[in-house]
């Protein structure tokens, strides 16, 4: 599939709750085929934000542009191209992960294989378990996979290693690879640095609503960590 | 790359997973088809309550599918979505191509099918006793019936889109036991008058009266469409406008 030249656009993007300006104006981008990790401190706009790309909340001004769309109240044909993986999951208490992902995979003309993409996330070792019954781990390989179903052109995960393993970490890194490498363009937040630097080609960091810094990995750090350009953005240092 | 389904595969596919839900819970079974198939069985076969003019079994039935229709629409609608809205499915759906449009009509269609197999058990259970309703007055029974499971559906989304799941589980739960009481079960005029008249207003005795009056052959109360649909209008304007997607 040709890559998507900028697949996600974000200009002045301002949202406040109340007094509160959640999201105060960030403008950053992404290309197809690309990893771009979204870095910032709790409360520093990044769920809002993403919430904006994931068509989930109305922005209060800027431009957002998904795969050239307006995410907000987009419609099907649209959200078929966008996977996302929340940050509390989003999966219901009272199903079965593979019949779940079965029935996701239904919404789709043309989905990826259930029976495949469950094997490939060790998700067939816990099929026949309700989903309230599934450890954080699971649960987290679950929802990575509901992300995956569609096969997306665009995909926004919501720290999707948190509470894995270190096995599990690099298989969903693996897997960020190879869909960025089959064309999609991801957009993972964390508070990794790891992950930041395992797995994406450019990083955001945001803080206080608003962009301190975007680029690819390398020219940002410029020789440095990125834990150490976080914290100096961020307003503390590494001891 | 994926495209959508079409919308029909995906409303279909959601109707058929909210059905495969409800029918695999074993606490939603009990209230949709135990419970109404134990207040017909008590009600048909033992002579108290006084159940007003009529065979015994004639007037429980529509009364017990008043109650299955209050039991999927509301309780059982109103419970799953304030879990749903709490664990993030519904915002998670709202991301796919099912859409939030899709969810709403899936959910309604899966409402659709579970009542159809709760009238052919109750009802069931209703001929296997004796219950001899009416035929001419079937079709308008079944309109009531719908009509009732639309301005429930409405009811159990408000609720359920505006507190929490625990609340919603409490509420939901209680206004099924006050209801059973207040003209779904018995007829109104059988109540004290007091509470006769707060039974009137209510969705439940509304539809008591109505499928009663169907399925006996007698004139309809047209007060209680007038009721139902004034529920209708409040609940769908009220889900409208409070309902959160995120808990």
């Amino acid at each position: 599939m040709p890559a998507v030249d900028i697949a996600v656009e974000v200009d002045d993007l301002r949202c406040s709750y109340g007094a509160v300006h959640a999201v105060d104006g960030a403008s950053w981008s992404a290309s197809g085929g690309t990893v771009t990790a979204v870095l910032g401190p709790n409360g520093a706009g990044k769920t809002t934000m993403v919430e904006i790309l994931e068509g989930l909340r109305r922005r209060d001004s800027g431009t957002v542009r998904v795969l050239g769309t307006d995410p907000y109240r987009a419609g099907p044909e649209h959200r078929a191209r966008v996977g996302v993986m929340l940050q509390d999951g989003g999966l219901p208490t009272r199903a079965k992960p593979v019949p779940l992902l079965r029935h996701l995979a239904r919404m789709y003309a043309d989905p990826a294989d259930v029976a495949s993409l469950a094997e490939r996330l060790g998700i067939d070792a816990f099929a026949a378990t309700m989903t309230r019954r599934l450890s954080g781990g699971q649960r987290q390989r679950l929802a990575l996979a509901a992300a995956l179903v569609g096969r997306p052109a665009v995909l926004f995960l919501d720290e999707p290693t948190a509470g894995l393993d270190p096995h599990g970490r690099l298989d969903v890194w693996d897997l960020v690879r190879e869909e960025s490498s089959r064309g999609a363009s991801v957009v993972v937040t964390t508070h990794s640095f790891e992950e930041a630097e395992r797995v994406a080609d450019r990083v955001v960091i945001i803080a206080g609503g608003r962009v301190a810094a975007a680029g690819a990995t390398a020219e940002l750090t410029s020789g440095g960590s990125l834990e150490e350009l976080y914290f100096s953005l961020t307003g503390r240092h590494t001891r | 790359m994926s495209l959508a389904a079409p919308p029909r595969q995906r409303i279909l596919a959601q109707a058929g997973f909210e059905t495969r839900t409800l029918l695999a819970n074993g606490e939603q079974l009990l209230v949709a088809v135990v419970l109404p198939a134990l207040a017909l069985l008590g009600l048909a076969l033992a002579s108290a309550p006084d159940l007003g003019p009529g065979r015994r079994v004639d007037v429980a039935t529509p009364g017990v599918l008043a109650l299955a229709v209050i039991s999927t629409a509301f309780t059982g609608q109103a419970i799953a979505t304030g879990f749903d809205r709490r664990s993030g499915m519904l915002r998670l759906l709202g991301t796919t191509p099912l859409g939030r449009d899709g969810l709403l009509a899936g959910r309604f269609l899966g409402v659709l099918v579970v009542e159809g197999l709760q009238v052919v058990i109750l009802g069931g259970i209703g001929l296997a006793l004796g219950w001899r309703p009416d035929a001419a007055g079937l079709p308008l029974a079944v309109l009531w019936l719908l009509l009732g499971t639309a301005t429930f559906v409405a009811l159990a989304l408000l609720l359920a889109g505006t507190l929490r799941a625990e609340g919603v589980l409490a509420i939901a739960n209680l206004l099924w036991v006050l209801m059973l009481g207040l003209g779904v079960l018995l007829p109104i005029d059988r109540l004290p008058t007091a509470l006769g008249a707060v039974a009137r207003c209510t969705p439940g005795g509304a539809l008591g009266e109505l499928v009663r009056a169907a399925t006996q052959g007698l004139a309809t109360p047209w007060w209680g469409v007038g009721v139902l649909l004034g529920w209708l209008v409040l609940g769908t304007a009220g889900a409208l406008r409070w309902f959160r997607w995120s808990d």
